[in-house]
């Protein structure tokens, strides 16, 4: 038991709550911490983030964790088997275990939601700060397009979509991501009026930096912590979105193991074999909720403020 | 604070009324004596004018509400039988058809029926050139000549001319079909807009002579037959019949078991199961003419070895498929006619066998498999077949990849060609067996943009000698050599076509057990609903 | 002096009239060009989609020579700006075309189905915001209480759950194994010959007819998909509400209110509830838009034959028109809601008024 052991946590905390940090690393992994306590205060925040971590273990190692093949059965002797014994969660119509299949679906879900969010976040937040910035005809002209939009049913549209480019699941995510940038579009532009006209960016101005740089570089930064509280919020949305789509038959190709296309095939068995749609329904319920608990963590200790609301 | 609370237990009551109002007290009323419901996914009907309609559902309903001249015999499904002829004569150089018509009868409307309603009939079908006009046309029938081809030559004569000899059982086989139905020509006439020969009314509205009346039919919701007091047969027992639209089989089995409907038309294989040990519900079934298939378009090349194609009949389970997706619903069969049609060839040579398979497979210099598509509509059994099909092709190293996609969607890429394999049914166009072989082994322009799709040509399969022999077998007046040559047409295609078929489809319905002689037919014209009772 | 006077103010007057002429103008600019947009777009996806129309129309064994035919009299030989220029010149007229589906014009059409899908969402956010709001003043009232969390996690609960598979268990429990609710569809086919819809609104008609039974058929059939739509309602509406209240608890009103010594009970239901409801409402309006939409995949679960269901059937059979039909519907009425709720806002909102 020596003393610095004992004392080093001690002074870490001391170090990272500083009032007068003396670097901007300092200052800024002390921000970091104050956000992580506020976050880990709040315990459903972290049922949330529990939740992801599995979800992330659960598609990074689902060749380990996986007990069968999820894409091949045998019609004739596993034919929907009930939940128990052999298999877990049961079988589906193809006599392929349910739990095998939920386990790899969950690099689908993975691959979607993140897909949309690389897509569609940055679509929202180019346009969102080019109009914001820009103003006059630009925001004009991005803003009626955002409107049209934003007046589509969102899930026709992304049905349409599909109908269009033809199923499958990368088109599923284009389609999504179509549908899903507009709020951030919205919100980005809100957040830009805010700080356009503030002495921080009148300076930079002065300075002599092309709006580009301006926008990029000192507008951008700026609304990234609410995109990404809304982005994690939204997940939960896309995941639903995308289940909607499998579930009418749009979305995955077969076999895949999608989950809103398993309840799509099993609904056919709800009244014998419930469990075969009631899985994959209990699987995005689980994820989404995750998603969800997390956004809103975040969202309260990111905006001390905001969380009141 | 308790204050509040309360207030907040009002609300939430307040709210839970209506819930507490649905709840109590769910009274279920059987369904009315005099009416029959049925639970049936007919979302197919686009119109219900005889001259235009060609969907199976739409089938039914004109099979209980139109008279034609013959009718298909369903105890002897090879033969036709007297619907509004009483008689026939053909002349002695096979080009003329003479039908008298029963005496004394009436449309729904009053009207008498003759001889002319009958050759209005056929020359309106044929003027107005909608979908089913091919089987009158392939007569040599066109909007040009109709009126001298088909007509009355008296109020009791009807007389049809043909341009080639053609098997009689081919012609009156045609004349059974919805095209033939007979309109009310005064009937008609009166809703006449533009020159459309009444279309526009007739697609929404009824003129016929059957033994019911269609009295209303919404889109994708419901349909109301009632019964027609002036049908010349035994009249309907029933005074009214409804079709309720349900797409889901499980919510029809629902419906049926709690009595909601008396029939339900579209259950599944599960639902079928559960059904059955129902003490009050029958099951009742009917082979169709429907076939199910696979086919493999020969502009692939590895598709178009010989070898692969054997290959692949022989990477198919049939016998699990057949005894859990299709089962109740389909039985297994590999032939392109199906049973009970005139000439049906009964073998089935193919059964899942890896090792022929690859040994084939190798022999075509494909020793690794190879990788291929097929476009699959995303509804049962179909989907789940694919799903069968792909996990025992890859058993041979063939890795299929699904496309999957609406019926409509997958429909327009197979009719451009554009598939590798697709997956689907084909159901008889009218009771004859040149119906299917005119389309499976028959293409006579293997062009692209040619005016003849048939299947065949959908999967390029260029077969000249085929043809021929299909051309040939339509011609042959004597019945016995004709069944010879479609037995030969089966044989060979099923050695080298390029189609895999599956099945032939079953059609069964779960029927209450107060509803007596509810029987389908081999047919969906045939799908008699007014002779059924109630107890 | 006075006329002087007189002439000025009616200057100022007519100033502001033309003021407010432009801004309708432009507002109806924006309308138009979004509206515009919405047929722009759905039009010409609507013409991509790999699905041949006329296929929809004289189905798959149709000789070539009436597909021919066919495609030259519905216009698809035209380039596709014809197409859309002859498309939107009807429509202006009030002409959304025929259905190839139903056969019927699709303006009859939707005035059939959209009153199902109203109806539907009308009841469910009548149940999601008369639970929905008195949960949320009670989070915000007993704030970081085990209530407080409770509410907050049957809301996140309500955003989570895919609401097919919700509809799918409930009717299993509800409808298949309890039998305490009829089963998918707007009413028992026993009553389709002696109900007749007037309105198309189910419930009203049958109140309309006084039949008591038709009228507790409709109930128990519409009672289950609309607590599913409720609870999405409830899950939003709580949450918002709960905002609302918290930030209306901290105004210094309330503490004058407390010191005055008025009954806690009084200040939560008579003041701040009131002050939030401005607010609340655009929120009430927002969740019913959400609601229109979200019975595409509802109605698809019960059987319902709403705008949603027709839309989607629609689209799977490559019937445009009636795709365009539904879809600048919806978009109309999310474009309204958006509207009303923007202007109730301005009018109700002391705050926004005094500016």
């Amino acid at each position: 038991m020596s003393e610095t052991a004992e004392t080093s946590p001690q002074t870490l905390r001391d170090w990272l709550l500083s009032e007068r940090p003396q670097s901007r690393m300092q200052a800024r992994l002390g921000r970091f911490y104050m956000i992580w306590r506020r976050f880990t205060a709040n315990k459903l925040a972290v049922v949330g983030l529990v939740i992801i971590l599995a979800l992330l273990f659960v598609a990074a190692f689902a060749d380990l964790l996986a007990p069968y093949s999820p894409t091949v059965g045998d019609l004739r002797t596993t034919r929907l088997l009930p939940p128990g014994g052999e298999f877990l969660l049961g079988t589906d119509d193809q006599g392929r275990d349910i739990l095998s299949r939920l386990i790899y679906g969950s690099r689908l879900t993975l691959y979607v939601v993140l897909l949309v969010a690389i897509i569609a976040a940055p679509i929202g937040l180019l346009v969102g700060t080019v109009a914001g910035y820009a103003g006059g005809w630009v925001d004009a002209v991005l803003m009626r397009i955002t409107d049209i939009f934003l007046a589509f049913p969102k899930l026709i549209l992304a049905l349409a979509f599909v109908a269009a480019l033809g199923p499958g699941i990368e088109n599923a995510v284009i389609a999504i991501a179509i549908t899903s940038w507009p709020p951030y579009a919205r919100m980005a532009r809100a957040e830009t009026l805010t700080v356009r006209n503030s002495d921080y960016i009148a300076a930079v101005q002065l300075m002599g930096a092309s709006p580009t740089r301006i926008v990029v570089r000192h507008i951008m930064p700026l609304c990234l912590s609410s995109l990404i509280v809304r982005v994690t919020l939204d997940m939960a949305g896309i995941i639903l979105t995308a289940a909607g789509l499998g579930f009418l038959g749009l979305g995955a190709q077969p076999p895949l193991p999608e989950w809103g296309a398993m309840i799509a095939s099993g609904r056919r068995f709800i009244l014998d074999q419930w469990w075969v749609a009631a899985m994959p329904g209990l699987a995005i319920l689980i994820v989404s909720l995750g998603f969800n608990l997390l956004g809103d963590g975040l969202r309260d200790a990111l905006d001390p403020r905001g969380s009141n609301q | 604070m308790m204050m509040n609370l309360g207030r907040f237990r009002i609300l939430a009551a307040g709210a839970a009324i209506s819930a507490i109002m649905a709840v109590t007290g769910p009274a279920w009323t059987a369904t009315p004596q005099d009416t029959l419901v049925i639970a049936f996914a007919f979302d197919d009907i686009i119109t219900l004018d005889p001259a235009e309609s060609f969907e199976l559902s739409t089938g039914e309903i004109l099979g209980n509400s139109y008279d034609r001249l013959v009718r298909l015999d369903i105890n002897d499904t090879s033969n036709v039988t007297k619907d509004i002829a009483e008689s026939w004569t053909v002349s002695e150089d096979g080009l003329t058809y003479t039908f008298k018509i029963k005496p004394d009868l009436k449309f729904a409307s009053g009207n008498p029926v003759t001889a002319e309603d009958v050759a209005f009939s056929i020359q309106r079908a044929v003027k107005l050139d909608k979908s089913p006009v091919f089987i009158l046309t392939q007569f040599g029938i066109t909007a040009d000549n109709v009126e001298e081809k088909a007509k009355a030559t008296d109020p009791s004569t009807f007389v049809l001319t043909l341009d080639q000899p053609y098997a009689p059982s081919f012609v009156l086989n045609c004349l059974t079909a919805d095209v033939a139905s007979v309109v009310d020509k005064k009937l008609v006439l009166e809703n006449v807009v533009d020159n459309d020969y009444g279309n526009a009314w007739l697609k929404t509205h009824y003129a016929g002579s059957g033994p019911m009346k269609i009295r209303d039919w919404r889109a994708n919701e419901i349909l109301v037959l009632e019964r027609n007091d002036n049908y010349h047969g035994e009249k309907a027992k029933l005074v009214r019949v409804i079709y309720r639209h349900v797409k889901e089989s499980a919510t029809q089995r629902l419906l049926l078991e709690k009595g909601d409907v008396d029939v339900a038309r579209n259950l599944e294989p599960g639902d079928l199961d559960a059904v059955s040990k129902e003490d009050s519900i029958s099951l009742t079934n009917a082979p169709k003419g429907t076939i199910y298939y696979f086919s493999l378009n020969q502009k692939n090349e590895t598709l178009a070895k010989p070898e692969v194609r054997e290959a692949l009949k022989y990477l198919v389970d049939y016998e699990a498929i057949g005894a859990t997706l299709i089962k109740g619903i389909g039985t297994l069969h590999q032939t392109f006619l199906p049973k009970g049609v005139l000439g049906e060839l009964d073998e089935m040579p193919y059964k899942l066998d890896v090792n022929k398979a690859k040994e084939l497979l190798e022999k075509a210099g494909l020793k690794d498999g190879f990788s291929v598509t097929m476009d699959v509509r995303n509804n049962q059994p179909v989907t789940g077949i694919a799903e069968s099909v792909q996990q025992t092709f890859a058993k041979a190293g063939v890795k299929l990849e699904i496309i999957p996609g609406d019926g409509k969607q997958t429909l327009t890429k197979y009719r451009a060609r554009n598939h590798d394999m697709y997956i689907g049914q084909w159901g008889m166009d009218y009771w004859d067996p040149h119906s299917n072989a005119d389309t499976f082994s028959s293409n006579p322009d293997n062009k692209d943009g040619a005016s003849s799709t048939t299947l065949a040509w959908r999967n390029s399969w260029d077969i000249p000698e085929l043809t021929k022999e299909t051309r040939a077998a339509v011609l042959e007046r004597d019945t016995a050599k004709r069944i010879e040559m479609y037995h030969d047409l089966q044989k060979k295609v099923l050695e080298t076509g390029p189609y895999v078929i599956l099945f032939q489809q079953t059609e069964v319905a779960g029927v209450r057990g107060n509803v007596e002689n509810y029987r389908l037919g081999p047919s969906f014209s045939t799908n008699y609903v007014y002779t059924v009772s109630k107890k | 002096m006075a006329s002087l006077d007189l002439t000025q103010t009616a200057g100022r007057r007519r100033a502001r009239v033309i003021k407010f002429a432009i801004s309708i103008g432009t507002f109806l600019a924006i309308v138009a060009t979004t509206y515009l947009g919405l047929l722009a777009v759905t039009f010409f996806i609507g013409r991509v989609i790999p699905i041949d129309p006329v296929l929809s129309i004289v189905g798959d064994r149709a000789p070539a020579s009436t597909i021919a035919r066919v495609r030259q009299e519905l216009g698809l030989n035209e380039p596709l700006y014809t197409q859309f220029y002859i498309y939107v010149s009807k429509v202006l007229q009030g002409d959304f075309g025929t259905s190839v589906l139903t056969t019927n014009p699709v303006m009859t059409d939707i005035r059939r189905v959209f009153p199902a899908t109203m109806e539907l969402a009308t009841l469910g956010t009548i149940i999601g915001s008369l639970i929905g709001v008195p949960l949320g003043v009670l989070a915000a009232v007993k704030r970081g209480s085990f209530i407080d969390q409770t509410v907050r996690v049957i809301g996140l609960f309500g955003y989570s759950v895919p609401i097919f598979w919700l509809g799918l268990i409930a009717l299993l429990i509800f409808y298949a194994r309890l039998g305490w609710t009829a089963g998918p569809g707007r009413i028992d086919v026993v009553f389709e010959y002696t109900f007749t819809p007037i309105t198309g609104f189910y419930i009203i008609d049958a109140i309309m007819q006084r039949q008591w039974d038709a009228l507790r058929n409709i109930l128990s059939h519409i009672i289950l998909p609309a607590c599913l739509l409720g609870y999405y309602s409830l899950a939003y509406v709580s949450r918002m509400t709960r905002s609302f209240m918290l930030n209306e608890l901290e105004q210094e009103y309330v503490v004058a209110a407390r010191a005055k010594g008025l009954s806690e009970s009084r200040i939560i239901w008579r003041h701040a509830l009131r002050n939030a409801a401005v607010p609340l409402v655009t929120v009430i309006a927002l969740s019913y838009a959400g609601l229109l939409e979200g019975s595409v995949l509802t109605e698809t679960v019960f059987a319902w034959p709403g705008l949603g269901q027709y839309i989607t059937n629609s689209l799977q059979n490559a019937d445009m028109n009636a795709v365009l039909g539904g879809t600048i519907i919806i978009g109309s009425v999310f474009i309204a809601l958006n509207l009303v709720s923007d202007l109730l806002y301005r009018t109700l909102d002391p705050r926004t008024r005094a500016r």
